[in-house]
């Protein structure tokens, strides 16, 4: 593996604590992730992209800002793998980055629905923003 | 002072070459204790052994040392010519200079210096080195069978056929354990009742074999030859000698509300009942938990129907006290409950179901007469999805670590008689991996998938959820990559299974040691994997570890055959070399018990006589028999009172002095 | 490497025990694997036979180095003996710098009687740590050197 991709892998696995090669790709928590839909790269397949180094890939997907944190994922898995703790971390990953934030105040206007409780939005911020 | 013979064997050229014999012969003469040295090129031949009896006859030796091969080769050959020459065998000790010396070094000088100091090390053990005799201790000739599955049927009848009597205990009413509740049997799909209760009737009609059913092992005492074991025998609240087994007391008993276990509560049966229709023996119990004479005190509708008097309400607990030579665990399994897995719904669905229950489903004795039948509604299912590694190969503790290994045969085998037998159902099974290594296995597998045309899904279900009398099935197809939602009308879970309950009791009373999952573990995991460590103890059977009815047969007749050979024997002969408590030494700490892997050591109050005065002291006494000579003991004692005879502290510092002098 | 060095001979027990790692060394013997001569082996039933007091007699009679060889983890003969082993040598290593001698002079390791070049490496391997420690000054009973400067 590339030295470049070795260490951003390394660096994935020590933000999730999380060990990748525990995983027997049963697929359990693509089997029962309700973001699923909406998810390009499915959480089974960032378990074993992590294994194999393709983190640029991972934090170009759409699946980290779709992943609802609901850890479902995790309770359910076998092996203690926790692919919602690896999402996380990619997404950490992306937007400690200057300028990547995924949520700016500036776009909360258009998204503000009655419906949405206040502490939603500041969630949002929480996993969305630097 | 020890009159001490060293012979140095030349071993043709192998020793002889990088060693200069005659140096360390010389030095030898002058090591205390040493009255006759000599060499021979073969000391192992005819003609050595004859030099080594002949020099401890003339020179009146009490011990020798021979300087040769490693003691794993010759060590016997040596012991039995100092026999044969009227030396106490264990008077013998080697100094291995050939594997050990000539064989590792090039350098002369070096390699006869290191022999030397081998040598000088052996008879400085060996001036320590006191006659041993290797104790003796009877065999009873009757062996002990826990367990009535196919397992201990096996054993039992093996053990029975070379002659020996045996006895099962099984705390069930009748014997047949699981396998009697399974319908066919993978890869033949021959009936399971239809080979089981020809062995089960073999087994009560044999005049060797004694049955104990609803029974139970209360304590086990003793050691290898001599167990002595007290057995509960239940009180069935009939009298089994006299009961015709008619079962018109199960039929008129009017409580109908205890769950029926053989049927894995998918029915009902009377307080009074008889597990199934083929049940060795064939005689009713009363549960006293569900019967209404004994809740109520009103009732005994039983003993009025019974045409042979035999209802005996006021029955009692029986102990039964007994002697064995040995004893083989066949205490078998059970599957494991699924409370951590609340995400299959097993619990809010009645129509998701574990694999012994859709045996039981499946079974035409069952309580759907063998029709494939929803539980909810006794409607025909048309899709059916089965689950595989419920429970198994899960690190979390929600479940077991290892692989249930009999879960991929099974799942495949109802797959596939369910497509025979309706080939307008639906069947998709959800795998992660598919282990099928066995004689006819993978082909069985393939079939089912190939020639069945049963759906196999690799991946897992997440979570099942019932809904509008559906349930509904997600799961992932990782080689597609994409998440199914399967609407199905039954979910059958490949549940892992676990050891009985009773096992990690069972392995206190005998101290034969479990491993973390509570299944028992063997001598050797590859050249004694029936034996458990424990002398007299035998393993039979998934008591052991996962294994099919092939495997289970095959394991109860190797520990049979282990156990025939034990009982074979009149005396036996124990390790001499064995640890051995100085009881005025001994402070009574319980160290030692406590690190002993054999529970050879106990402790008794003894009365000692000091200054005129009498005290009563709990000391150590090692039973020979039991003890393997390890000598964890000795190490822990504080008080220097445990030692190993053969390999004495004082031996293994005078040896560790003889190599640093 | 000075001259002392060269001149320095150590002298190393080993206790091995009799199902696994003596077996080994006599693989090693049988397979001509060789290892230095200053390893002499003492045989033992286990190593849970090994007491703490062994290894520092060992030390005190002018020993430069004690290595202990059991059978693997989970395959001990007596099945547990040699945890027992690893626990009472981990404690007995823990307190050897209170003594004075460096823990390196002392090891742990488990041979199989498979492994002849695992044996020959080991000794090997512990030999020259030893070297490189060179002699045992400490705990040595001075008498006990004395046949030596003969």
């Amino acid at each position: 593996m590339h030295q470049k991709t070795q260490l951003q892998a390394e660096t994935i696995r020590l933000i999730s604590g999380t060990n990748t090669r525990k995983c027997m790709k049963c697929g359990k928590c693509t089997a029962s992730c309700p973001a699923f839909a909406e998810m390009d790269i499915s959480p089974h397949k960032f378990v074993s992209m992590v294994e194999h180094g393709e983190i640029d890939k991972l934090m170009a997907s759409k699946s980290i800002w779709k992943c609802m944190s609901c850890f479902a994922c995790v309770e359910r898995c076998p092996r203690g793998v926790e692919p919602a703790s690896i999402i996380e971390a990619v997404r950490q990953t992306v937007i400690r980055k200057q300028n990547n934030n995924y949520l700016r105040p500036e776009n909360i206007p258009e998204l503000l629905d009655p419906k949405i409780p206040q502490q939603a939005l500041v969630s949002a911020f929480r996993k969305y923003s630097k | 002072m020890q009159r001490i013979g060293v012979f140095v064997c030349w071993c043709g050229t192998n020793i002889a070459a990088t060693v200069d014999i005659d140096t360390v012969v010389e030095a030898m003469k002058y090591e205390p204790g040493v009255v006759h040295a000599s060499d021979y090129q073969y000391m192992c031949s005819e003609a050595g052994q004859s030099k080594i009896k002949q020099a401890i006859k003339e020179h009146n030796l009490t011990g020798i040392v021979v300087c040769a091969c490693s003691p794993r080769m010759h060590e016997t050959t040596f012991r039995k010519a100092a026999k044969a020459a009227g030396l106490n065998q264990y008077m013998v000790e080697i100094a291995n200079i050939r594997e050990h010396c000539a064989w590792i070094h090039k350098d002369r000088k070096e390699a006869t210096e290191k022999a030397v100091v081998l040598a000088r090390t052996a008879v400085a053990k060996l001036n320590l080195n006191t006659p041993l005799t290797p104790g003796e201790s009877s065999v009873v000739k009757r062996a002990l069978v826990i367990g009535g599955g196919i397992a201990g049927i096996q054993s039992a009848l093996d053990i029975a056929e070379a002659g020996y009597e045996v006895d099962i205990v099984e705390k069930q009413p009748t014997i047949g354990g699981k396998m009697a509740q399974l319908d066919k049997t993978f890869p033949t799909l021959d009936c399971a009742a239809c080979i089981l209760t020809p062995k089960m009737v073999d087994a009560a009609s044999h005049e060797n074999i004694n049955l104990y059913t609803y029974s139970e092992v209360d304590s086990v005492g003793g050691f290898v030859g001599n167990f002595n074991v007290k057995i509960r025998k239940k009180a069935r609240s009939v009298k089994a000698d006299i009961c015709s087994g008619c079962g018109i007391c199960t039929e008129k008993c009017p409580s109908r509300k205890a769950e029926n276990e053989f049927n894995l509560g998918l029915n009902k049966r009377g307080a009074i009942y008889i597990p199934f229709a083929q049940a060795i023996p064939n005689v009713p119990v009363i549960d006293r938990d569900q019967c209404i004479k004994f809740k109520t005190g009103k009732c005994g509708l039983c003993a009025k129907v019974c045409p042979a008097d035999a209802i005996d309400f006021s029955q009692q607990d029986e102990i039964v006290e007994k002697q064995y030579g040995a004893v083989v665990l066949a205490t078998g399994f059970n599957p494991i409950k699924l409370d951590n897995f609340d995400e299959f719904g097993y619990s809010q669905s009645k129509d998701v179901i574990t694999s012994l229950e859709l045996e039981r489903i499946m079974n035409a004795a069952g309580p759907t007469g063998g029709k494939l039948l929803r539980p909810s509604d006794n409607g025909h299912p048309h899709t059916m999805v089965f689950v595989q590694c419920v429970g198994s190969r899960d690190t979390t503790g929600c479940g077991k670590t290892y692989c249930s290994k009999i879960c991929c045969m099974y799942t495949a085998k109802h797959a596939m008689l369910i497509r025979e037998k309706y080939p307008d159902v639906d069947v998709h099974v959800f795998y992660i991996d598919v282990r099928t290594p066995g004689k006819n296995f993978d082909e069985f597998y393939r079939r089912a998938a190939e020639d069945y045309g049963v759906n196999y899904i690799k991946g897992m279900v997440g979570k099942v959820a019932p809904t509008n009398g559906k349930l509904l099935v997600q799961g992932s197809d990782l080689i597609a990559d994409r998440q199914l939602v399967i609407e199905a009308d039954m979910v059958v879970l490949a549940t892992a299974i676990e050891p009985d309950q009773t096992a990690k009791s069972l392995a206190t009373m005998l101290t034969a040691s479990i491993d973390t999952n509570n299944f028992f573990t063997e001598a050797h995991p590859k050249l004694r994997p029936v034996e458990s460590p424990t002398a007299g103890v035998f393993l039979s059977g998934v008591c052991q570890g996962p294994k099919d009815i092939p495997e289970t047969v095959a394991q109860a007749s190797a520990a049979a055959v282990k156990v025939i050979g034990l009982l074979s024997k009149d005396k036996l002969m124990c390790n001499p070399c064995v640890a051995n408590s100085n009881e005025l030494l001994c402070n009574g700490c319980s160290n030692c018990q406590h690190v002993c892997p054999y529970g050879a050591i106990d402790y008794v109050e003894k009365e000692f006589r000091a200054g005129g005065k009498t005290s009563l002291r709990r000391v150590a006494q090692v039973n020979e028999a039991i003890c393997q000579g390890c000598g964890a003991c000795t190490v822990v004692c504080p008080s220097g009172a445990m030692d190993l005879k053969g390999f004495t502290n004082q031996q293994i510092m005078a040896e560790v002095d003889a190599i640093c002098r | 490497m000075s001259i002392e060095n060269k001149e320095f001979k150590p002298l190393i027990v080993a206790f091995c025990c009799n199902w696994c790692s003596y077996a080994g060394a006599d693989l090693a013997g049988t397979s001509r694997l060789a290892y230095p001569a200053e390893i002499k082996i003492i045989r033992v039933p286990c190593s849970c036979r090994v007491n703490p007091m062994f290894v520092l007699r060992a030390f005190q009679r002018g020993a430069d180095g004690v290595i202990i060889a059991g059978c693997h983890p989970g395959d001990c003969h007596y099945t547990t003996g040699n945890y027992y082993a690893r626990r009472r040598m981990t404690l007995l290593f823990s307190m050897l710098d209170f003594f004075g001698i460096e823990k390196e002079r002392t090891r742990v390791d488990w041979v199989s009687a498979a492994e002849g070049v695992k044996f020959s490496t080991v000794m090997n391997d512990f030999s020259k740590k030893i070297h490189e420690l060179g002699e045992n000054r400490r705990l040595g009973d001075l008498r006990c050197k004395m046949p030596i400067e003969k």
